[in-house]
């Protein structure tokens, strides 16, 4: 019996519990009538670049599609690299989906512009409208927000994660209807003002499956056992501020309310905290699996009695005032942390205002035998440390070092970190992410090259000394998808040399490195499904030839060079008519 | 094509191994931030320090440059660092961190520590201390002090005087107060008949 003569649909039941968009992928080239019956039983589709296909043509492939993920501006815009206006609306694409997928249930956007008008639309035309995520998004207010809240009548989660939302006022979570008890996952630790505490209050208690509730700052602490008390159930909380004068009533009050939530897996928020308010939450850090400290300002000290209670733990963000001793705490405690990121309280100092060296880091490789994924912000490293670490640890995914002073050598030997990083690719076969920092010649990047073949995603930094360096990844890295480079010596001819490669991976960010506009432009002619785009914001970059591109992002697309691109940003493409001012 | 030469060799010259100390010579392992327009560098400093002037050693003035900030480094997304800024101001308008004094209470058999830098007015001061003691204070009125209560809190000042808590505004009471005696009723109403 041959498969294509099983029916139809008992191929589409078994395509079902692939549910991987690569495998979903494989199994649409095997053949026609497996291309067809897998098109039409997709239900999500991730378009990692929003301009890399248009919403019609995503439509018409997959017409039963009930979630979407999209992305928009490249990673970089998060440290201020891509001017404002580049890009990255999504109004065009919820146009597209309000008549194409009128039943979509899942939306969720990721460094996208999203505007009122896109809320209102989506609150409109999509009947079973169930999960917004809006990550690191901007461009609307809390008016779109209500419009979501009033009209969703599924509304299973609504998440702002870290987006930049206009609050003209607070009114807008009144918006949900008595009769909406759906929610399960409400995240708007981002919205700068008040919100209304009655209303978040009522909503509360009439959502019974409300597992995630994270506040904002704007939520006293004075109200957060009020809270707690009406849902116990919680399984991820943010608190609001964490500070209140000090009254023993406040902190029995809030320490019993805590000691009420028996499913508490995940903390957040701890915005302004008061060390003597920490101890409230003591009874849930035995079964805390996740740990968000990133915005709390305390002391090692007071940090470690936190984390030594917590030997669940699995994921922990904290400032750098956890230092070389709270790391220790932590690698004695928690044997199952899998991530930890220890973010700089004070990046743009000269000097270290905390303990934190690389001996932390070593510590955690050390004892935590799980850790698969770091980003760890510090002052000094050594390639012994690193070589230690890749060695402690062969099963690492994500390895983001930024060591704040560009350039820095190994702090032992002053050599370049090459030696520490190779070890990192060597002995990390499974790696997928890497950001590199301090002292690098072309030699780290040949070693990327060499051993890093699933590395996915590369950050480089003021690091290299010539193309040979970018060539090394270009040429070896089998897996990259993508690069993204500030101040490199990076030029023409690795560029040019690995073209093709180019549309192997999602997009490349380049900025500040030596690449000239008539390479872009020879690749922009050579190469008619990237998109190379040139941004400058001093003017036409073909009336400066002589000086290197300021940023360049190219990316692969079929769709051709996008119709809403800024005045300051140049599609260098084949029959590009450059714009004059 | 000179251009890319010469800076070729600066970079050549980047990649010698030396024996100095870091920053010793970094001016010239850093080429590429003088080619940035100005507009992308930010400075926080008041001096105007370019970059080839970060780390280096010989300085005339007294007062070392800040470092020019490069747009883009650290990876830093402006969402935490306007959270951290905002939160590092409300401490920094503190004046010192914490503001321990003694507590005594006439009669009790031990003295109490509390940090006055936790509240923000009397009536909180007032209510810790009745809690901490468990006794009543009564409220505070100008012409009577605390009659009507058999407590008057009472601090000492920079000047050694024992003082009548409530007299000067609040900001003032916690630079000058150098400890805190809860007084005795009788004792006390000697204090608000002056």
């Amino acid at each position: 019996m041959s498969y294509s003569s099983l029916p139809e649909d008992v191929l589409e039941h078994v395509f079902s519990f692939v549910q991987s968009d690569k495998d979903r992928n494989v199994i649409s080239l095997v053949c026609k009538s497996w291309y067809e019956i897998e098109r039409w039983c997709r239900r999500r589709i991730f378009v990692g670049n929003c301009y890399a296909v248009s919403p019609r043509m995503a439509i018409r492939r997959f017409p039963e599609v009930r979630s979407v993920e999209l992305k928009g501006k490249p990673h970089f815009a998060d440290f201020n690299l891509v001017p404002e206006g580049w890009g990255g609306y999504v109004y065009p694409w919820i146009r597209a989906m309000a008549g194409g997928y009128p039943w979509l249930e899942e939306l969720k956007l990721k460094r996208m512009v999203v505007t009122d008008e896109s809320l209102e639309l989506i609150a409109k035309s999509l009947k079973n409208f169930k999960v917004l995520v809006l990550s690191s998004c901007e461009g609307f207010s809390t008016h779109g927000l209500a419009a979501i809240a009033a009209d969703c009548k599924n509304l299973k989660e609504l998440d702002l994660w870290e987006s930049d939302v206009e609050d003209p006022s607070g009114n807008w979570l009144s918006k949900f209807p008595d009769t909406c008890t759906s929610l399960v996952s409400l995240n708007i630790a981002c919205l700068g003002s008040e919100v209304s505490f009655s209303a978040l209050e009522r909503l509360v208690v009439r959502c019974p499956n409300l597992r995630t509730l994270r506040l904002n700052r704007a939520v006293p602490l004075e109200k957060l056992a009020h809270l707690l008390r009406q849902a116990p159930q919680l399984v991820e909380l943010g608190t609001g501020t964490y500070s209140a004068d000090l009254r023993p009533d406040i902190f029995s009050n809030l320490a019993g309310a805590f000691s009420g939530c028996k499913e508490l897996k995940s903390l957040s928020g701890f915005w302004d905290v008061v060390p003597a308010y920490l101890p409230a939450v003591y009874s849930v850090c035995s079964g805390l699996t996740t740990l968000n400290l990133s915005y709390a300002t305390i002391q090692s000290p007071d940090l470690i009695k936190l984390v030594s209670q917590c030997p669940k733990l699995q994921c922990l963000w904290v400032l750098d005032y956890i230092e070389d001793s709270g790391l220790e705490a932590l690698a004695a405690t928690c044997k199952d942390l899998r991530e930890l990121r220890v973010f700089p309280s004070e990046p743009f100092g000269d000097e270290p205002n905390v303990s934190l060296t690389e001996q932390g880091l070593v510590l955690v490789s050390e004892g935590c035998p799980k850790l698969e994924s770091v980003l760890y912000f510090c002052r000094r490293m050594s390639n012994d440390a690193l070589v230690t670490i890749a060695k402690n640890r062969p099963s690492m995914i994500r390895f983001r070092l930024c060591i704040i002073d560009p350039q820095t050598p190994d702090y032992l030997t002053l050599e370049p970190l090459d030696v520490g990083f190779g070890a990192i690719v060597q002995h990390c076969k499974d790696l997928r992410r890497l950001s590199l920092s301090g002292l690098l010649t072309d030699r780290v990047f040949e070693y990327i090259g060499t051993y890093a073949k699933k590395l996915e995603m590369l950050s480089v930094a003021f690091a290299g000394e010539s193309d040979l360096g970018l060539h090394h990844v270009l040429s070896g890295c089998d897996s990259l998808r993508k690069l993204e480079i500030m101040d490199c010596p990076f030029g023409d001819k690795a560029l040019l040399a690995n073209a093709a490669k180019l549309e192997t991976m999602r997009s490349l960010w380049m900025s500040s490195c030596s690449v000239s506009f008539e390479a872009c432009k020879l690749l922009g002619q050579k190469m008619p499904r990237l998109n190379v785009e040139v941004i400058d914001e001093s003017g036409p970059p073909d009336s400066r030839p002589e000086l290197p591109v300021k940023k360049l992002y190219i990316y692969r697309t079929v769709t051709g060079r996008r119709i809403d691109m800024p005045g300051f940003v140049w599609n260098v493409g084949e029959d590009s008519a450059l714009r004059l001012s | 094509m000179e251009r890319l030469l010469s800076f070729e060799s600066d970079h050549l010259r980047a990649t010698e191994l030396r024996l100095g100390l870091p920053g010793s010579d970094k001016p010239s392992v850093r080429p590429k931030n003088n080619k940035r327009a100005s507009s992308e560098i930010s400075q926080e400093s008041k001096s105007n320090s370019c970059a080839s002037n970060a780390g280096n050693d010989d300085e005339r003035d007294s007062a070392p440059p800040a470092k020019v900030q490069v747009v883009g480094w650290p990876p830093i997304r402006s969402y935490r660092k306007n959270t951290l800024q905002v939160q590092a101001k409300t401490s920094e308008s503190e004046l010192c961190r914490g503001m321990y004094v003694k507590v005594s209470m006439d009669g009790a058999p031990y003295l109490r520590k509390i940090d006055l830098k936790v509240y923000t007015c009397y009536p909180e001061l007032l209510n810790a201390l009745e809690n901490m003691f468990q006794l009543t204070i009564g409220k505070y009125s100008e012409r009577e002090g605390y009659n009507g209560s058999d407590y008057a809190p009472t601090y000492e000042d920079k000047d050694g005087d024992w003082m009548l808590v409530g007299d000067v505004p609040w900001g003032m009471f916690i630079t000058t107060c150098k400890r805190l005696r809860i007084m005795r009723g009788s004792e006390a109403k000697g204090l608000a008949c002056v």
